[in-house]
């Protein structure tokens, strides 16, 4: 060993220096940004949830205290909604996935050979983002708003009852949060499976395996990464959205979701350290989701 | 200090990389605590817990002649240029410039917004802001408000005489109306023909799914209780708001009511997806100029609630005197009546009416703008809540808003 390491002097690894200022000073902004702007809210907030109402204060006055209650009292109160975030963020996630496959994948693949075609529909994807993501949902909301010729025509068909309507019902707003969420799962799709090697899928049919079973065995696996990515754009927002399930948006009294619970705690009722102890729960419940989630698919690379 | 080779024993390399490595750590680890402890500090900044009262900025109006106001929005006269007529006037009678801003869409998002600057005494960035009763009720509590000095506004003699005292405020020393409106009901008439005449009628088998009511709980509430027979300015208590709560519940629950909104609720009226609702006065004269005559407004007859949007001067603002200089400026019937023309509220100065009709005499008639006695008694004022009251109140009615 110490001969053959002889040999290669002029190879040696080198000692690198043992601090680099220049590395730490331009790493400093981005430690001082978060650090101002990520750990301070995120300690301001967890100090929030544990305040306790002062003895004798007004509406919305708490002082810092130890009062762990308020989070076994803010699941008590809004489990369903913390249920209804998580559902409505999974059917969206879902639908928005089986929506977008195929696009992604008509985009990345089949449209390989005609680049104007495929950076066409790739600004096709894009472009609802040119718009604001309020109006395209208020633009929603009156398109199945009950007089609307979707509506009017659906109940002229009879394939809706007479007095059956869509918005403020849990399919308006998981409706909305996946066409809001469906560029969010396209483009990282789109990257994976235009990287896609055909010759893969080539060989896979050349071993006998019928169409189902190469896309199953095959390009599933290879567009993962994309997958994961995707699923992981639309299930964190959509979980935590607040907008579409609101009221004067597409939801109604029975669809609010967390973010609307928050909301009206922060706002209206003035219990901050509810709106804080919501937030975390929001914010812990999404980690461990998310974690679970990306090691059972392999892809711990990926964050 | 120059690079330089490690030496060739593997086991000495292997040693130097360990300590390399521990060193790192133990300073990450430093840096780490120090990074969090000052995020701790900052942190400890924001306010919280119930503090001391603020007190008053010293007035500085006679070397600073700005103004900031803050208020709703299509809530001042405003021709087609965009400008506003009576407060250009204003800037050239008093040389006082004006910078009104359009800052409040909703009395609880204001308060969020700046509710931390009052607590300190700050200044919050508008000198008067136009908030209603039950918001400025709060803000007079917790020592928000500067004390009006009535002898910068003369014109005060002009207020209604019913506005003079209202609960949170005795004798108007804190707050003074700005603009002021009823809640109702309101009806498409090309689908609900027949009309409707009370709360009750809301409730009927045909309107099913249809119906609309407000998120602002003093007119939803409000309104229900008159309905059920309850003086809602008066004396009452638990009861009677639970057995309205009830009636909300039951009607939200089989799905009677469709929705619960804010400003909003406009929209919905105009795509029909509810059809009758109850609703602001002046928003369904807006309503009918603006998408064809076919809404009616009326005041229930077991009766309609009354609100008022009242000035008031925040804590932290150093010119005072520039602002009451404007309510009084207001407060003079010509200028109160241009301003009712165009917002088609209800204006709280006497003689608003006479100098109306001299514009228009088909507008002094409007009981939308200048309601008459007989109106006005079918008028009630939700009651000043006490904080602790606000808060369970408001906990019921939001957890109808919130559903399960």
């Amino acid at each position: 060993m110490a001969f053959a390491a002889f040999a290669t002097t002029e190879a040696q690894p080198q000692a690198p220096r043992k601090r680099s200022r220049i590395a730490l000073l331009l790493l400093l902004p981005g430690i001082l940004y978060l650090v101002l702007f990520f750990l301070t809210p995120l300690i301001s907030l967890l100090l929030t949830s544990l305040q306790a109402p002062s003895e004798f204060g007004d509406i919305g006055m708490y002082d810092y205290a130890f009062n762990w209650q308020n989070y076994v009292d803010v699941v008590n109160a809004y489990w369903p909604h913390i249920l209804r975030s998580f559902g409505y963020a999974l059917a969206a996630t879902v639908l928005a996935l089986v929506i977008s496959y195929p696009i992604a994948y008509f985009i990345g693949v089949k449209a390989r050979r005609r680049p104007l075609l495929q950076s066409l529909l790739l600004v096709l994807v894009i472009a609802p983002f040119f718009i604001s993501f309020l109006l395209r949902t208020l633009a929603w909301k009156q398109i199945l708003s009950d007089e609307s010729i979707i509506i009017t025509s659906l109940k002229a068909l009879s394939l809706l009852a007479p007095d059956a309507y869509f918005t403020g019902t849990p399919f308006a707003v998981i409706f909305g949060l996946t066409y809001n969420f469906i560029p969010f799962m396209t483009l990282p799709l789109y990257t994976t499976l235009e990287r896609l090697d055909t010759r893969y899928l080539e060989a896979g049919s050349d071993l006998y395996a019928n169409p189902v079973t190469v896309f199953r065995k095959v390009t599933i696996p290879l567009s993962m990464p994309g997958i994961v990515a995707g699923t992981l754009l639309t299930f964190i927002p959509a979980a935590g959205d607040y907008v579409n399930a609101s009221r004067d948006f597409l939801g109604g009294p029975d669809t609010q979701m967390m973010g609307n619970v928050i909301e009206a705690n922060f706002l209206v009722l003035l219990n901050y350290p509810a709106a804080a102890a919501l937030s975390i729960i929001l914010m812990a419940a999404i980690l461990v989701l998310v974690g679970v989630y990306v090691k059972r698919s392999g892809t711990e690379d990926l964050l | 200090m120059t690079s330089r080779p490690l030496p060739q024993d593997p086991v000495v390399r292997a040693l130097i990389a360990q300590a390399r490595q521990a060193q790192l750590t133990r300073r990450t680890l430093l840096a780490g605590g120090a990074a969090g402890a000052s995020a701790l500090a900052l942190a400890a900044c924001s306010t919280g817990g119930g503090q001391a009262r603020p007190t008053a900025a010293a007035d500085r109006s006679d070397s600073d002649k700005t103004l900031n106001w803050a208020n709703w929005a299509a809530y001042i006269d405003e021709d087609d240029a965009g400008n506003y007529p009576t407060l250009d006037r204003f800037e050239e009678e008093t040389g006082i410039s004006v910078n009104y801003e359009v800052a409040v869409d909703d009395n609880n998002t204001y308060y969020g917004k700046v509710k931390d600057q009052l607590a300190l005494g700050q200044d919050i960035g508008a000198d008067t802001v136009c908030l209603t009763d039950w918001m400025v009720s709060r803000w007079i509590r917790l020592g928000y408000t500067q004390e009006l000095d009535h002898d910068n506004i003369p014109n005060i003699a002009n207020l209604t005489p019913a506005l003079q005292n209202p609960d949170f405020d005795e004798g108007r020393k804190h707050s003074l109306p700005w603009q002021g409106g009823f809640a109702g009901i309101c009806w498409n008439t090309e689908k609900v023909p027949g009309g409707l005449r009370e709360v009750q009628d809301l409730w009927s088998a045909d309107l099913k799914g249809r119906v609309g009511v407000l998120s602002e709980m003093r007119d939803t509430m409000g309104l229900i209780m008159l309905q059920n027979g309850v003086d809602i300015s008066g004396d009452w208590g638990d009861a009677e708001f639970e057995a309205a709560i009830e009636t909300l519940d039951e009607q939200v629950a089989n799905g009677q009511i469709r929705n619960i909104k804010g400003n909003s609720y406009l929209e919905d009226l105009k795509s029909e997806d509810t059809l009758a609702a109850i609703c602001w006065s002046g928003d369904i004269t807006v309503l009918n100029a603006e998408a064809g005559d076919k809404w009616q407004f009326a005041i229930p007859d077991a009766g309609g609630t009354l609100w008022n949007d009242n000035f008031l001067i925040p804590v932290g603002s150093p010119r005072k005197t520039n602002a009451e200089t404007l309510i009084n400026y207001y407060y003079d019937p010509a200028v109160a009546a241009e301003v009712a023309a165009w917002v088609n509220y209800i204006t709280p100065v006497v003689g608003a009416q006479e100098a109306a009709a001299a514009i228009d005499p088909e507008l002094a008639e409007n009981q939308l703008i200048f309601p008459n006695e007989e109106t006005l008694s079918n008028a009630y004022i939700f009651r000043a809540l006490s904080g602790a009251e606000e808060q369970k109140y408001q906990a019921q009615f939001q957890q109808i808003l919130l559903g399960s």
